[in-house]
C-alpha cells in the first residue's frame, strides 16, 4: 500500500506500569510467551502493506532495538521498505518536554521526506489486530480530515483507567479526547490510532509547540476538533490495553482461552516476532499443565493452570504455577508455589516456598531477581 | 571460508526410499525431527556454529522444496558477505552431457569448479541425514595434526551392529589399515559416520580420476577410500563421542524422536552454546485446554492440546482433540488428532487428520505404524 508510511508512537508519561516499566518500554514488553508488544502495530502494518514504518523510542532503548532491530522478520521487503527507530534526545524519564510532539518535531526531516500522502499513527502499547488498509480506505471515502480509532467497552469505571476516551457525536464526529477518569461504565476507549494525511499531521506538530511545550498529539487532536471533521471508527475484535501493571496481568490471561486467542490471531493475519532457536518444551512424566499458553524451550516438571510461561523457563518438581505470567528464562523452583503473579525476565524463586498474591492485586517478581 | 579455509559439502540427494510415504515428495534431508527441525538442519547447524560458513548442498531426488529450503542461508546465520549456502543439484554442461548425479563421490567430481572458486585447503564431505552435533573444527585440528590425507569421522557401535556399518580398523596411533564394508565379522567397532575431511588438491586428483574410470561406482565408500588406502595414503579415524543416528527407518525415525524424552538424552537441543537453527515459523505458542493431560512429551510452537499426550513427541501445529490419546506416538507438523481418537506407537505423518475416535496403532506391535493417509472418524 503506497498511499500510507506508519509511525508506531511511544506510551506518554501519564502511563506507567509498575515495575516492568523500570526496565524497558511497554513496547519492549513480553506478552504472551513469545511475542513483545510492539510485534502487534509493527505486523499490522506489515500485513496492511506499509513498509515504510517509523518507531518512536522516548526511554531506554536498548531491549526494543535489540528485538526490532532491522525489522526482516516483520516481512518487510528489505530493500523498499524500511523500518527505522528514532529516539528522542531528550530522553529523560520525568522530563515535561519529553513528548511525543517533541520527538516528531526532532524528527521532522524523517517525515517530511516521506512521499506518501498519508500517515497512520499507532501505539505500541496497546495490544489489537486491525487491517490499516481498510482504515485508510474508509478515511479517504468519508472525506474526514482525520479518523480516529476506538473500542466500546462497558467496564471503563474499573478498567482502562489512563486511557482516553472519545466524546462522539450521532454520527461518530469527535466532539472531544478525554481522560477516562473511571466515573461511567460504557465508553469508546480512544486506541490511540490516528490516519489522516501527512500535510495535516506536519501542520498539527507545528502548532501544538507553538500552543504548548507539553502537548501531546492527543491534546492538538482534541483542541482543534472543533475546527477539523474529525471521526471516530469502532474495532472489532481483540483489544488490550497495556496501561498498568494489573491490565498486563490480565490480558494476558485473557488469551489463554483459545476462543478469545482467535479474536486476535488469525492465519490470514500473521503475527511476526524475533525468533530465538529455542527448541520445543520438554514435559517431564511428574508434569501436570491445565489451560495455560506455553512457550519453546521450557524444561517442565511441576503444575501449571492457567498461566503464560515464556520461553526457556524452568518449572521444577512439584512447583505450582497458577494464574500467573512467567516471562522468558524465569526459573520456579523445587515445591514452591506460585499464584497471580508476573515473574520478570531470567527471576528465579526458588528459597520461598509459597508466593501467593491477592487475584485483585496481583504481585510482580523483579527481573533477574533471586527469591 | 576465511576462518579456517574449509569447505563443506553436504550430500543430500538421496531419497530413504525405506522411509516409504514419508519421502514420496521430499527428499530425506527435509523429512522432519523433532519438533521443529528438519534433518539437514543438523549438518547445516554444525558448520554455522564450528565456523564453516560456505557450504554447497548437493539435491537430486524430489528437490524442490529441499532446495528452497536450503537456500535461505540465512537461518542458519550463513548468509554473511563470504558464506553462503549454495544448491547444487546437477546441471547440463557444455563439455558433457551428465545430467545426474551417478554416486556420491560424482555428485562432488561434478561440482569441482563450484569447490575452485574458493580454492579451499580442506573439504568437508557430510551427509545430510543424520542426527548429530559435532564441531567439525575439532576434528578439522586433529586431521591438521596427524598430517593426514584424510580423516574419517568414526563411531563406536556394538559389536553385534558392526555388519551394518562400513566398518574402519585402524593400528594403535589411529591410523586406518582396512576399510570392510558391512562385514560379517568385524574385526572392529568403529563405524563410519560418512563424514569426511579431505586436502582438497588430492581429492581432486583422485575425483579427476574417478570420473574416467568406467569400473568405477563413483562412490566415496566403495571406490574413493578404497584406492586412498592402496595408494598407502594416511587416513586417520576421528573418534566421535556423543548421540549419533541414522534415522534411515519409521522405527528408527520414531526412536530418534522419543530419544528426546530421556532425561540423559545426549542430544541436548536445549544447548544453547551449541543451537540447532531451523525455520522460524509463525504461529502462536503452544495452547493446553482445561482438561488435556500431558505425561512425558516434546511438544512445539502451534499446537493445540485438548486430550491427552503421553511419551510423545508433537511437531509444529499438530492438534489433540478432547478426549483423544496419543500414546508413544510422533505427530509431524499439523496431524490432527481428532475428538476421542487414539494414536499409540504410531507416526503420523505432516497434515494426516486421525478421524473422531478411529484408532490407530498397537501398543504391542512389533513396528511402528505410518499413517501417511486420513483415517476416517467412526461415528
Amino acid at each position: 500500500m503506497y498511499k500510507a508510511f506508519g509511525i508506531i508512537n511511544s506510551s506518554g508519561k501519564h502511563i506507567w506500569v509498575e515495575g516492568m516499566q523500570t526496565y524497558r518500554p511497554i513496547s519492549a514488553f513480553s506478552f504472551l510467551g513469545r511475542y513483545r508488544v510492539i510485534d502487534f502495530p509493527i505486523s499490522n502494518l506489515s500485513n496492511s502493506g506499509i513498509d515504510r514504518i517509523q518507531v518512536y523510542i522516548r526511554r531506554m532503548p536498548r531491549s526494543l532495538v535489540e528485538h526490532v532491530g532491522t525489522g526482516r522478520h516483520y516481512n518487510i521487503n528489505s530493500k523498499r521498505g524500511k523500518l527505522q527507530l528514532l529516539f528522542s534526545e531528550d530522553s529523560t524519564e520525568h522530563s515535561l518536554y519529553n513528548t511525543d510532539i517533541e520527538s516528531y518535531l526532532e524528527n521532522l526531516e524523517c517525515i517530511e521526506t516521506m512521499r506518501h500522502p498519508y500517515v497512520v499513527i499507532a501505539p505500541s502499547y496497546m495490544v489489537y489486530s486491525q487491517d490499516f488498509g481498510e482504515l485508510l480506505n474508509q478515511h479517504i471515502e468519508s472525506e474526514a480530515d482525520i479518523t480516529l480509532l476506538y473500542h466500546s467497552v462497558d467496564n471503563a469505571k474499573e478498567s482502562f483507567l489512563n486511557c482516553n476516551f472519545l466524546n462522539l457525536n450521532r454520527q461518530k464526529g469527535v466532539l472531544s479526547i478525554e481522560r477516562n477518569q473511571g466515573s461511567v461504565k460504557n465508553r469508546n476507549i480512544f486506541m490511540d490510532t490516528y490516519i489522516m494525511k501527512k500535510e495535516l499531521f506536519l501542520e498539527l506538530i507545528r502548532k501544538a509547540k507553538s500552543l504548548s511545550s507539553m502537548y501531546t498529539l492527543s491534546d492538538i487532536v482534541n483542541a482543534v476538533c472543533e475546527d477539523l471533521d474529525v471521526r471516530g471508527v469502532s474495532h472489532r475484535g481483540y483489544f488490550a490495553s497495556l496501561t498498568d501493571f494489573k491490565s498486563y496481568h490480565d490480558a494476558n490471561l485473557s488469551l489463554i482461552d483459545f476462543k478469545t486467542a482467535t479474536s486476535l490471531f488469525d492465519n490470514n493475519w500473521p503475527i511476526y516476532t524475533r525468533t530465538n532457536d529455542s527448541c520445543p518444551t520438554k514435559y517431564f512424566e511428574s508434569s501436570n499443565v491445565k489451560n495455560s499458553v506455553i512457550s519453546n524451550g521450557c524444561l517442565i516438571e511441576g503444575t501449571v493452570e492457567n498461566s503464560v510461561i515464556g520461553r526457556g523457563c524452568i518449572i521444577k518438581e512439584g512447583a505450582v504455577v497458577k494464574n500467573s505470567v512467567v516471562l522468558p528464562t524465569a526459573v520456579i523452583g523445587k515445591n514452591v508455589t506460585i499464584e497471580n503473579l508476573v515473574v520478570d525476565k531470567h527471576a528465579q524463586i526458588v528459597h520461598a516456598k509459597e508466593v501467593i498474591a491477592d487475584p485483585q492485586h496481583p504481585g510482580y517478581i523483579k527481573r533477574g531477581d533471586i527469591m | 571460508m576465511k576462518q579456517n579455509n574449509m569447505l563443506a559439502m553436504i550430500l543430500a540427494g538421496g531419497r530413504g526410499s525405506r522411509l516409504h510415504d514419508l519421502t514420496n515428495k521430499v527428499a530425506k534431508p527435509a523429512v522432519s525431527f523433532g519438533g521443529k527441525y528438519r534433518i539437514i538442519d543438523f549438518p547445516l547447524s554444525n558448520c554455522a556454529n564450528s565456523g564453516v560458513d560456505v557450504v554447497g548442498v548437493l539435491t537430486q531426488y524430489e528437490s524442490i522444496l529441499l532446495n528452497s529450503y536450503v537456500a535461505n542461508s540465512g537461518r542458519w546465520g550463513l548468509d554473511a558477505k563470504e558464506s553462503g549456502v549454495y544448491v547444487l543439484p546437477p546441471r547440463e554442461k557444455a563439455d558433457s552431457d551428465l545430467d545426474v548425479y551417478r554416486g556420491t563421490a560424482d555428485a562432488i567430481s561434478q561440482n569441482i569448479d563450484f569447490i575452485d572458486t574458493y580454492s579451499p585447503d580442506y573439504v568437508l564431505i557430510l551427509s545430510g541425514d543424520h542426527i548429530y552435533k559435532m564441531n567439525y573444527e575439532k576434528m578439522l585440528a586433529y586431521h591438521k595434526e596427524c598430517g593426514a590425507d584424510a580423516t574419517i569421522a568414526v563411531i563406536e557401535v556394538p559389536f553385534k551392529e558392526a555388519s551394518r556399518f562400513g566398518i574402519m580398523n585402524t593400528d594403535e596411533t589411529g591410523r586406518i589399515v582396512e576399510f570392510e564394508e558391512k562385514p560379517p565379522q568385524p574385526k572392529s567397532n568403529l563405524a563410519s559416520m560418512g563424514i569426511y575431511i579431505f586436502n582438497w588438491k588430492l581429492l581432486r586428483k583422485m575425483l579427476l580420476a574417478d570420473m574416467k574410470n568406467t569400473e568405477s561406482n563413483h562412490d566415496f565408500g566403495k571406490d574413493i577410500i578404497p584406492t586412498l588406502l592402496n595408494d598407502g595414503k594416511s587416513l586417520y579415524a576421528y573418534k566421535f563421542k556423543g548421540y549419533w543416528k541414522d534415522v534411515g527407518t519409521i522405527d528408527s525415525l520414531w526412536e530418534a524422536n522419543l530419544d528426546l524424552l530421556n532425561k540423559n538424552n545426549e542430544l541436548d537441543l536445549n544447548d544453547r552454546s551449541w543451537s540447532i537453527y531451523t525455520e522460524d515459523v509463525t504461529t502462536l505458542p503452544h495452547y493446553v485446554g482445561p482438561d488435556a493431560n500431558i505425561q512425558g512429551a516434546f511438544i512445539t510452537q502451534g499446537c493445540l492440546i485438548e486430550g491427552e499426550v503421553k511419551h510423545s513427541v508433537l511437531f509444529t501445529g499438530a492438534k489433540v482433540g478432547a478426549g483423544a490419546k496419543v500414546i508413544d506416538s510422533v505427530l509431524m507438523p499439523g496431524a490432527e488428532v481428532e475428538e476421542g481418537a487414539v494414536v499409540v506407537r504410531a507416526l503420523v505423518s505432516d497434515g494426516i487428520r486421525v478421524g473422531k475416535g478411529a484408532k490407530v496403532g498397537d501398543a504391542a506391535s512389533e513396528n511402528i505404524e505410518l499413517v501417511a493417509k486420513h483415517v476416517k472418524g467412526v461415528e
